[in-house]
This record gives C-alpha cells, structure tokens and sequence, in this order.
C-alpha cells in the first residue's frame, strides 16, 4: 500500500479546518502533546502537522488567489529518513507512511533541515520531532465506525478538498482523481517524489452568453421599447 | 502488517452529540469526552448544517473551553473604583440576583423603558424578546442591526425571504453562481460544502467582491468592485435583461406585482400606491375584458406593462412598466455605470447575457406535479439555475437594503426565485410581505407589552413615535430615522443614553455584546460614553450588567457581570421561533445539551433570564397567586406554549412525543431530542420543495404548523407599496402620521424609494473624496468568523496581528513599501497601523481583517500580545453619526444597519516609532477568579501511545 493525501486546490478556500482538525487529533494523538509556547503571549508558537499557506498568482488585476495545505508528502524517497542519525524516522513497509519513533528520536533536527517541505517541528518540551501521522491511530481503529477511519484533516474538510487514499491501487478514488485532474506532486525536482498529490485549480470555465436581442442594438428608446412589448402583449390576446 | 498498539482507550470514552456555538451556524457536533476532558470535538454527519464537517473555529473548541479569561464567579465594581479601571469584588449568586431583581423590580414598577436589554450574537433571540416584551420594555435587540439588516429586510419586504438564514443557493442544481460582498463568512460550513457541490458540477462561480481572499480565491471569475456600489451593478444587470427582453414574463406575472396597477396621481395622498377595489383587493389590467380585475383572478388576462384608465378616469401604469422606463434608461447602461463602479462595461453586459443563458437556455426542470394556490396543476417544477448568495458587504453600507432589492430583483426578472437552481427559502420561510408582526411601542408599569418589541412596519402608523413624531425607542429604531429597523439599532444605545436623547435609563444590561470594543463603532469614543458622568457625579449610565463567559472588553465597563457558561456546558435551543437550523428542504430546530460540568460558580444566561423573570413575577412565569410556573429554563422551554400546541421545540411534542410542530407539551421532549443527536427534521414532501411562495399543498402545511397566518398566496413586491407610503409622508401628503423636521422628509423622499435604486453611501455624500481617495472595508478571517469570545490560544497562531492591506500598485504609486507603518484617517478619526501590499484587491480600497486588535489586559492576554500592541480596529474610524448631521445615526436611513462598511480614508507615511499601533489602551489588570495563562500549553487527554519501530525493522532495513 502507498497511503497519502490528494489536495485539490480548486475546492480549497484556506480555512485553516484541516490544520486545526489535526492539532486537535493529535494533541490527544499518538505523538502528543503537540506543545504551545507562550499561547497567550506576544509571540504564540507551537507544533502543527499541517500548515496552510496563502499565495497570490499573477499581478492584479489577473491576479488570483491559491491557498496550498502543506503536511508530511510521505515521501517515496524521504530525505528526512536518509538522514536521521538514530534510526527514530523510517517509512513503514507496509503502508508507506513515514512516522518518527518518538522514543528514539533525540530532537536533532536534521530531518527538518532535509525536509523540503517544512512538515517536521521540534517540540522542544518534549525534546523530539514530530510530523504528520497520516492519522495512523485513526486509520486502522477499528472501534471507530469504518466512514470515520480516515485522518482528522480529511474528515473534518467543510469544501472536501481534501482525499485519503492508496495510491498502489489504481481504481482508488485518489488514484482516479490524479489521472483525471493531472493530480501533481509539489517541487518534484527535489527528487524525494512525494506521494502526496495536489490537483491544480480549473481553468477557463466558459459560460455562453445568451443572444443579444437585435431590436435593443438599435437605439431605441425605452418608451418605444415599452410601447413595442405593450403590442406584442396585445399581439398575443389577438 | 505490524502490529499497532492500541491508541484509544475507547472503554473510558463517552460520545455525546451536541450543537457547536463557536460562531452563527450552529453545526452538529460529536464531542468524544475521556473522563472530564475532551478528546476530539468533530462534526456529525447526520447533521443537516454540517453533514460531518467542521471549519476550524469548531476544531478549536477544546481551546475555548479551557481558556483563561473564563469567569469564575459573578463579579461586583468594587465600591469607589471608576467604571472601566477594571476593579471589581466578587458576589455570590444570591446576592447578585437579589440586586439586579430588586433595581429591575423598580424600573418595572415606574417605567419599564429605562432598561434597556441589548444582546450580541445570541441565537436566543426568541427567549431574549420573550423576556423584554413580559418586561415591558421596548428597548431590546441583538446584533442585527450592525450585521444583516438590510440583507433580511431587503428580502422579507421583497421576495419573503433572504439570503443565510432565511434561504440559501440551490447547490445541487445552480449552473451559475453568483455571490455578492461574502466576507469569508456567513455561512461558514454550509457554504463551503455547498461551493465544493458546484464546482464538482462544472457551475460557474463568479464573485463581486473588493477583495480576492477566503472563498473569492476558488471563484472562476472575479469582480474587484469598489465598495457599496453593488447595487448600480445590479441594476445595470437589469438594464442589460431589459434591454435584450431576457425575462421570464409568465413568472413576474404570475407571482409578483409587476402587473399590479400603480396609480398615478402626482401631488396627492394616493399617488404611486396600488390601485385597489372597495375590498382592498389589488388590481390588474385585464387585456381580454379592458378593464381592472382583482390580481387574485386567474382568469383574467393580466397586462404585465401598459398605461390604463381606472373607471374613475386615475391614470394607471403596471408596476412593471414603472420599473422598464427607471432601468432602461441610459443611466443603468454598462457604460454608464463602469467608472462608479469600477466594473468595465463589457463584463457587466457580458455577465447580464451569461446568466440569462443559463436562465433561458440551460433551463432545467424536476418531473414532480405540483399545485399552486389557485388550483392551477404544473406537471413540473421549471428551473433558471442562477443562484446568488449576498452578505455583509452589501448590509453593511447606508445604501445596503436598496442593493439588496436591487439584487433581489435581477433574481425575479430571472425567475430564479424558489425553483430548481435559484435561490431557495428555508422554512418557515417563505413568509407573506413583511411577516405579520408590528413592533409594540406603547409601555406601562408592571405591563408586558403587547406583542415582541420588533417587528416589521408597513405605514407610518407603525412607526413607535410619540404623538409629536419623537422616538419612543432609545435607539431610535422605527423613528423617522430608521422606521424600518426590524433589528433595532444597537451601534446608537450608548450615545444615545448618555445624551439622553431621547431620555436617559437606568440600567443597561448586555449579553454576549462586547459594545465596549469591536461591536461599536467609535470604539475610543464609546468607552468615553460609558464612563461619562452628569453634573451630580452618577453615570450618565447608571447600572450596567453584563452577561459573558469570558473576560471580553466589556466586562471591564460593567458595573455586575454575571458569568455564562460555555456552549459545551448548557442547554439551549435554536427555536423555530427563531431563526432555526432548516435548510431548503427540511424544516429543522436543534438543542444544546452539556456534555461538561462547569467547575466555576456560572450560570447559563437563559437560566437567570428564567430565575430573574419568575422572581418579577412576570405574567407568563407566575400564576396568580405570584406563584413560579417553571422550575427553571428547561422546564419552561417544554412547558410554555407560545399558542395552543405551539412551544420553543417543534419536535416530538405531544404526550407520547409522536406529534411534530403542533402538540401540547412532552415532558420527555428534552431526551427525545437528545436521543436524535440534539436536533429534529421534518422532509418536505417533493411536491412541495419548490415553488412554495405559490405551492397549494406548502402554503396549506406552512399555516397548519403556524409558519404563516393564512394560505393565500405570497406575492413578491418588486415595486413597494410600504416604500412608497412612507415616501408619502416625506411628501406630507400621507393620510398619517408625517414628519415635520425637513431632514426626515428629505430622507423619505429620497430613499423610500418603492421602487429598488443605487445612491452614494450617506457618509460618503459628505465626505471629500479627494482628501479622503480610499475605500476602507473590513471583514473577518473564516478561522475567526462570528466568534465573538475568547482569543482561541490555536486560532490565535494563526493570526495574532492585522495589517492594513492596500493594492500593490496603487501603493507603490504612492511610494508605500511593504509592512511600512502608515496614519489611516477618516473624517472622524486617526490611527497608525503597519501596512501590507497585496494584489487582490481593488484599487481604491484598503482593508483589514477585524477584531483581531484587542484591548490590553482582556481575554487572558499577556500586555505584551501582538494583538494589543500591534493590532488595530479599524472602528475607531467610524462614527455613529453622520459628518454632515451630527445628530443623524451614519446607517441606512431605511432600516437602521450600521453603515460600517461607507468608509473612506486617506493613508499617508508614518515614522515606525516603537512599532506599535495607535491609539493603545491601558490594561485594566486581572479580574478576581481568573486562571493565570499558561506559559506553555501542553494539552493532552488519555495516554499517548507511540508507534515504536522495532529493532528488526532498523536491522533488515537499515536507518531507512
């Protein structure tokens, strides 16, 4: 199994739901607390899973506006695994999710310094590294009820941009959707070949205009027009 | 696979179902409780509202509950400290109920007016009314007036429902979508689900708004329109549907008065109302017999435009031929329009023909055989799949309840009203135009009044004016300054106590208002007001209380603050009496239930509003013997009847609970709720989804179950009559109450107008748009919308500090550089902010995401959060009144909505100084009980079991 996201950003209004789903989730998650600091002060920080960035594309007034979720891509080829020092960051054989083994992670930071997507945060109250789960304590619980296996962040998605799935099988949903919509990777070229997808926002929705009514490109003035719907009307008692 | 640990001790975990409150859409939500803490708050997917999702306010729930400017216990000014220093002394319950009770007993006794009760985004507003109107009182509202007004009276006046809670896009079958001034908010979750829908169908969706954020981002098309002239484009859209005799005839006929005959009679009491027989009935030109018939005769043949004679030699015109002669004219055309809008010409026409294919020409249709009122068999519901939706960016302005008609009527000319596609009511609406409820206006001692304190005027007569034409409100609501202020004017209780004018109070008694910060305009100015004294020394204000959960700005103005619970700890209900929970095909209602113990010494508000009630012995809480009725709030939702068989709930009621709508009292009401996951839905029958302003079997069901008086039909008013009598009385020529200053008459001449028209904004009629070039906007982000209570420790890392946001181009013209500080001033005010250049945004206008600056020392802030020390409000530009007419209220000179968004400033450079915004506030310091704020916050429920990665792993696999 490959296990990852799709993330169509056609349907993505930036509301920051994922995101806090997930801090919620995994507060009480396998790899909480996910630590607050100075929650109430004048710089509040703390540990997310996923993030979501606001970009502006092209210059006003083509201007338009792209909101880009950005957590763990689980990569195939995850730098942040090549480099960790004890062995704590590995990707399971089984699903492909990348995890990191809280017990022997030391909070090196390396895997951030590689990760080219800045999924991993420190919490430094914990002295460990931590990143999106895939909700791995979701997925397989099986005392949840089977609609509900899925990570917080899809779950929980008010405009559904967001899609779970596994990307060896070819007839999955998310499979279909990155076929159908030229579903992409993000920076490719860092050659970690993420298995998240994202799905680029439609382009050139066209809708016909209806046909102008040719009287109206005449001048005509609104009393004649008036006076022209009061004969048709009558036309039509006749 | 591996083995995974067991995560979840599911065996020490509770599920229990309840309505979120985090903002106004009252989402279902399945709170998983471990032990006394919340494991995960999420989204039911049975729900109607929210169908499983959650935005991220409702994520953010467990912050809300655990954060540190909850109130502990009611709380007292301490004797001899200022109002507004922030000092206080705790009381226990007793002694604050008796306090309040005996001053309010007073107030009741001599003259009920002098309290006035205003609340904030209180979905109680059935309860608070009730609770005024037994009072005595007409000095209530809530919020209404500075968000939605317009937009609701706009629609109620109009179409007989509106956008939000009154009725909502079709998302399942709109193949055009257009949404007007949506401020990333109202609705949160149903309309995000509801764009995803029509995208996923191809619908085009296309946004008119200043500003590209939030859900303009996933628009297909973007109109940058300059702030408060969407009505102009709106009725350059009609010009266009005119022009090119794009609209659906058979509907306007048929189910509007565009074929009511108006008389025209210029200088005299009868010019421009509808000609009507000797019963009152209204009349049409029949073409077949040439002469007047009563609209309700479907066997005439109605002429939709024509000039006629009435047997009394009155000339006559159709509404409709009035509204042609207004739009076609050159001054509705694209061209005309473009500048003051800022629209080009072409788009506008291009968008006019583009919904009118879709309306005309992708024309659906549901095979369901229908009825409508007069009998008529329709063997199919006919759809014009344009959909709209509108919000604040339209309310907000002083020409907002014309732009609504305006957009309204684009809709009717299209057809696209309540049929499959278009723009669909929730019950209980549609209602008939406006809804049958006058505002009570006469006051006595000891004497409830006689109906609710709203409701919705139709003639001067209604209008709660003393026989010299002085307001008889303290807001001046339904005064010849506003006479269609359906919600009351709130932004003006304040100024207007204080001065006195119309009369001073006693007491002031708020809940879930924060009036001392973003829900004023004048913020600065406000907190003067309410610690401003009278030559004796006492408040100008005498008392004021205020109910909340949290330690808000507000609090610190009050003189005996009684601490709320919050909604994960309360019962409540989202009342059919109210605005409930419906959506387009189901009439729905919900409940609160608490699925945690407060461990402070609070009380829910309804529970005191019950308990205060009772000990004041009002009429419908006591006996008469004086003896309590209910035992508290809960009791009395399923015990009180609003009439025979009808209560707060419209589920499960009767003695077995197997009768909806109609039932006397349930005792078990309460579980039968709780049971179906704290709400009710009843399915509308397909034949009657559609239609229903004209539906024979859904206006008979609508009367059954008391959504409407009667089951004739609801005619919409694309020219109105109501408009036009208060016009009238502008005229003096009013066979009624008229005004006698020359400022009243002028205004009902000008804006009463019946039939829907674009003006500049009132503050921008007085302002000098030269020295003042910029529009200026604000709205809220989605992850922060409507929540008025705390500052959520999660949702506050993701936005602690505003900018002013400016267009990048235009501020690079004017030498600005990126995350500057800049002076912002209006012609009241002056603030110094920092400075973002963006491209998506109109040009002319600047904005910023409100409510984000806080004032110093509220809401368990440290002094130093950027909040307060670099945030701003953008309200302290805004005045109440109007620059010109200092004693005119700066709102829609119809209905009395803040006109907020009319703003203009200039912006010039500022030295960055100690990098923090101007003007600051002093900390008024801790109130007594209050928690410290945590340094580091470290929350977690149950035992985090970690995925380990076995040695065998590391071996066969190596590091990786």
């Amino acid at each position: 199994m490959k296990l990852g996201l799709v993330i169509d950003l056609d349907t993505c209004v930036g509301c920051h739901a994922c995101a806090v789903a997930c801090k919620q989730w995994n507060a009480s998650g396998t790899s909480g607390p996910l630590t607050d600091y100075d929650p109430y002060g004048a710089e509040p920080s703390g540990v997310w899973f996923n993030r979501v960035r606001h970009y502006e594309v092209d210059e006003y007034p083509k201007n338009k506006t792209v909101n880009t979720p950005m957590s763990c891509m689980h990569c195939e080829d995850a730098a942040c695994v090549t480099v960790c020092p004890t062995g704590a960051s590995y990707k399971r054989e089984e699903d492909g999710i990348v995890l990191i083994d809280q017990d022997k992670c030391m909070g090196c930071n390396y895997c951030a310094w590689a990760c080219p997507y800045g999924a991993r945060e420190l919490d430094r109250e914990s002295g460990t590294m931590k990143k999106c789960t895939l909700c791995v304590d979701r997925i397989y619980d099986e005392n949840l009820p089977e609609a509900e296996r899925q990570p917080a962040c899809v779950l929980t998605c008010p405009s559904h941009a967001r899609f779970f799935g596994d990307f060896d099988d070819p007839n999955s949903t998310v499979s279909e959707m990155v076929r159908e919509r030229g579903g992409y990777a993000m920076m490719p070229e860092a050659g970690y070949q993420p298995t998240n997808k994202y799905l680029p926002p439609r382009q050139n929705v066209k809708t016909q205009t209806h046909a102008k009514d040719p009287q109206a490109e005449t001048s005509e003035k609104p009393l004649a027009q008036i006076q022209r719907w009061i004969a048709q009307q009558l036309a039509r008692q006749e | 696979m591996t083995q995974l640990p067991q995560f979840e001790d599911h065996a020490a975990q509770s599920v229990k179902t309840t309505t979120c409150y985090m903002c106004a859409c009252r989402c279902g939500i399945k709170v998983t409780l471990e032990g006394e803490q919340i494991r995960f708050i999420q989204g039911n997917p049975d729900h109607p509202i929210n169908k499983g999702v959650l935005c991220a306010k409702g994520n953010a729930g467990i912050m809300k509950q655990i954060s540190p400017a909850k109130l502990t216990q009611p709380l007292l000014r301490k004797a001899g400290s200022e109002r507004g220093d922030g000092e206080f002394e705790p009381i226990s319950w007793d002694d604050a109920l008796d306090m309040l009770t005996e001053r309010l007993q007073r107030i009741r006794e001599t003259d009920p007016r002098k309290l006035a009760y205003f609340t904030g985004r209180d979905q109680m507003q059935a309860l608070t009314g009730f609770w005024a109107s037994q009072f005595g009182t007409i000095n209530w509202a809530a919020h209404g007036g500075f968000c939605s007004v317009n937009m609701a009276a706009g629609g109620l006046y109009m179409i007989g429902q509106s956008f939000w809670e009154f009725g909502d896009p079709d998302w399942d079958h709109a193949k055009y979508f257009l949404m007007w001034g949506v401020a990333e908010d109202h609705a949160s979750n149903p309309i995000k689900i509801g764009l995803e829908k029509l995208k996923r169908r191809g619908c085009k969706f296309v946004s008119v708004n200043p500003v590209r954020t939030g859900y303009q981002a996933i628009a297909d098309e973007w109109i940058g329109i300059k702030p408060g002239t969407d009505g102009l484009l709106a009725l350059a859209f009609v010009h266009v549907l005119l022009k090119n005799d794009l609209f659906d005839r058979d509907f306007i006929t048929r189910y509007t008065n565009g074929a009511q005959l108006v008389i025209q009679n210029p200088g005299t009491g009868t010019d421009g109302l509808i000609a009507r027989d000797a019963s009152g009935e209204a009349q049409i030109w029949c073409l077949d017999q040439k002469a007047l018939q009563p609209w309700s005769n479907i066997d005439a043949t109605p002429a939709l435009f024509g000039e006629y004679q009435t047997p009394d030699g009155v000339t006559v015109k159709t509404a409709m031929t009035l509204l042609a002669e207004r739009y076609l004219d050159e001054k509705y055309s694209p061209a005309a329009v473009a500048a003051e809008t800022g629209v080009d010409a072409e788009t506008i026409e291009r968008i006019a023909l583009e919904m009118a294919h879709v309306a005309f020409r992708e024309t659906i249709t549901i095979d369901t055989p229908w009825t409508d009122w007069a009998g008529r068999k329709h063997d199919k519901f006919v759809g014009r799949p344009v959909a709209m939706h509108a919000m604040r960016g339209i309310s907000a302005h002083s020409n907002g309840f014309q732009t609504c008609r305006a957009i309204h009527l684009v809709q009717v000319l299209l057809g696209a009203i309540d049929c499959p596609g278009g723009h669909l009511a929730k019950p209980p609406f549609p209602r008939h135009l406006p809804p049958p409820v006058k505002p009570a206006r006469d006051t006595a001692p000891n004497t409830p009044l006689s109906g609710p304190p709203l409701g919705f005027p139709t003639a001067p007569e209604d209008l709660a004016i003393d026989d010299n034409g002085q307001p008889l409100r303290i807001d001046k609501a339904y005064s010849w300054h506003a006479p269609i202020a359906n919600h009351g004017l709130m932004h003006m209780v304040i100024r207007n106590a204080v001065n006195e004018d119309p009369y001073p109070i006693d007491t002031l008694m708020l809940f879930m208002a924060n009036m001392a910060w973003n829900s004023s305009m004048n913020t600065d100015e406000t907190q003067k007001l309410l610690r401003a004294k009278g030559e004796n020394g006492e408040y100008k204000i005498p008392f004021i209380v205020t109910s909340d959960a949290f330690h808000s700005e507000m609090v610190q103005f009050s003189d005996l603050v009684l601490p709320d619970t919050t909604y994960l700890e309360r019962f409540d209900t989202i009342s059919m009496l109210d605005r409930p929970i419906s959506e387009p095909h189901m009439a729905c209602d919900s409940i609160r239930q608490p699925v945690l113990e407060p461990k402070r010494d609070v009380k829910p508000w309804q529970e005191v509003m019950i308990e205060v009630g009772s000990r004041l012995g009002f009429p419908a809480l006591v006996d008469e013997q004086g003896k309590r009725k209910f035992t508290g709030y809960n009791d009395f939702i399923v015990n009180w009847q609003k009439s025979p068989g009808v209560g707060f709930l419209a589920g499960w009621r009767g003695s077995d609970g197997n009768k909806h709508f109609v039932g006397e009292p349930n005792p078990s009401q309460w579980d039968a709720y709780i049971e179906n996951d704290c709400f009710f839905e009843h399915h509308i029958p397909p034949d009657q989804r559609y239609y229903r302003f004209a539906n024979r079997e859904y206006l008979a069901w609508a009367k059954e179950v008391g959504f409407n008086a009667h089951d004739g039909p609801i005619v919409m008013e694309l020219y109105s009559e109501t408009l036009q009598k208060f016009r009238l009385a502008g005229q003096g020529l009013y066979d009624g109450p008229c005004p006698t200053e020359d400022q009243d008459k002028q205004r009902l001449v000008t804006y009463f107008d019946p039939m829907p028209d674009w003006y500049l904004p009132l503050e921008q009629q007085q302002t000098d748009s030269d020295e003042y070039p910029f529009f200026a906007v604000n709205q809220r982000p989605m992850f922060m919308y409507h929540s008025w209570d705390s500052q959520n420790a999660w949702l506050r890392q993701i936005m602690n500090q505003n900018y002013l946001y400016m267009n990048r181009v235009r501020g690079e013209q004017l030498g600005f550089t990126d995350l500057q500080w800049v002076w912002v001033e209006s012609n009241s005010g002056k603030i110094k902010v920092q400075l973002k250049l963006m491209e998506g945004v109109n040009s002319d206008t600047v904005w910023t995401w409100n409510a984000i600056g806080k004032q110093r020392g509220a809401w368990g802030l440290s002094d130093q959060a950027p909040e307060s020390n670099q945030g701003f409000l953008m309200n302290h530009l805004i005045a109440e009144t109007l620059p010109a007419e200092p004693g005119l209220t700066n709102s829609d000179p119809v209905t009395g909505q803040a006109a907020w968004y009319d703003l203009r400033v200039k912006v010039t450079s500022a030295q960055t100084g100690d990098g923090k915004s101007l003007p600051q506030f002093e900390s008024p310091g801790k109130a007594p009980g209050l928690e410290d704020s945590a340094k580091v916050l470290r929350y977690a429920v149950g035992k985090q079991v970690n995925v380990k990665r076995g040695l065998k792993d590391i071996i066969m696999r190596g590091w990786r």
